[in-house]
């Protein structure tokens, strides 16, 4: 699935320091409170193992049924000094869609209706239904479900950031550093035939591979660099959307946004882990991308 | 009073907050908000003190809970 493209180069300016932008008064910094069981008073934040839950079973099995077991990641916030769990739910692939979301949508209809996950499109579009499915963050609409039925699946949230419920990470701070870049075009002067804003196919060219982004965060919450410095250093989507700005044959404030990006945080926080790039669900390189930011501002 | 650790001293700090934030709304609708800050806090009077994750989650709520209520648009606050 995964294309990686290649981005046209670009020489830009970038100079001077600018004011930190993340004078950050809202909830989440660290990784989610996994809170102590009612059951054990000890207040240990580990997530309660599947060994441990009970098991959810297939409504009515079949002869010839390939039933897969699917260990998902449960936490309710309604009762935080509870620790969140894994639970168990067994499917018969024969009766499931290919897909992971089939597999998740379908235990929410037949088996648990309690089971909490973010999806819109099921066709990765939307963004909303990634989550780390098998130690690897990916959406759940892209995913196909392994046939290999020996192997249990795991589906947790996307890591490191904080839960809300069961499979839906809250995306305030990703939100927040999204808006902070000025995700717009930017531009004092008008067109000069004052119709639209064009640009050759050459300078659209720049773009692919950078346009095709829909924030799902799978990027970012791989980044072990995000993981620890979620608060100052965008990550690699932000970054990426931060590029296809700074591209942009058509913005004027190129110069600004190369500015506010040139401290040791925001961009310089990357070490070139490529987590990124290998995660993506859409085969985007954002790894690149933000080569091609730090390339810009040191030839400025 | 006996010293305070970290995150005692947060939850404080959290409190005193939403009480001071009650003063920016309509006079006559600021003891709707005291109220409901105070019974907010209430609530979890009898956490575990011990309990650092639930404590820590309760505090991210709380201030979440704060900076949406601060706008300027919430005028009354009923239950």
């Amino acid at each position: 699935m995964a294309t990686t493209r290649a981005f046209a180069r670009l020489a830009t300016r970038g100079t001077a320091v600018r004011p930190t932008i993340f004078a950050r008064g809202f909830a989440s910094v660290d990784p989610i409170a996994k809170a102590g069981e009612k059951l054990s008073p000890e207040p240990a934040r580990k997530v309660v193992p599947e060994s441990k839950t009970s098991t959810l079973q297939e409504p009515a099995p079949d002869k010839q049924a390939k039933i897969k077991t699917f260990h998902v990641y449960r936490w309710n916030p309604d009762e935080p000094s509870s620790k969140p769990r894994m639970q168990s739910y067994t499917l018969d692939l024969n009766k499931t869609g290919p897909m992971m979301l089939d597999a998740l949508i379908r235990i929410k209809n037949e088996m648990d209706p309690t089971l909490t996950f973010r999806r819109s499109c099921r066709e990765g579009i939307c963004g909303s239904c990634a989550m780390n499915i098998d130690g690897v963050n990916t959406l759940a609409c892209l995913c196909r479900i392994p046939t290999d039925t020996a192997k249990e699946s795991r589906i947790y949230p996307l890591p490191h950031m904080f839960v809300v419920k069961d499979l839906v990470p809250d995306m305030t701070n990703f939100y927040k550093q999204y808006r902070s870049i000025k995700p717009y075009l930017q531009r004092a002067t008008p067109p000069p035939d004052g119709r639209e804003y064009r640009q050759s196919k050459d300078d659209r060219k720049k773009l692919d591979g950078l346009y095709e982004c829909i924030l799902c965060a799978c990027c970012s919450t791989s980044c072990p660099s995000y993981w620890w410095n979620q608060e100052e250093y965008l990550g690699p989507a932000v970054l990426l959307q931060s590029y296809r700005w700074i591209a942009d044959s058509r913005d004027e404030k190129k110069a600004e946004r190369q500015d506010a990006l040139n401290n040791s945080m925001s961009l310089y926080r990357c070490h070139t882990i490529l987590n990124c790039s290998r995660t993506c669900p859409k085969g985007l390189n954002p790894a690149l991308a933000i080569a091609e930011i730090k390339k810009g501002m040191a030839f400025a | 009073m006996a010293k305070l650790s970290g995150l005692q001293r947060d939850v404080l700090k959290l409190y005193r907050q939403c009480i001071r934030a009650v003063r920016l709304k309509p006079d006559d609708t600021r003891e709707n908000f005291r109220a409901f800050a105070r019974e907010e806090f209430r609530k979890n009077v009898a956490m575990d003190k011990k309990d650092f994750g639930t404590i820590e989650y309760l505090l991210r709520r709380g201030r979440r809970q704060l900076e949406i209520y601060q706008d300027e648009g919430i005028r009354n606050i009923a239950r």
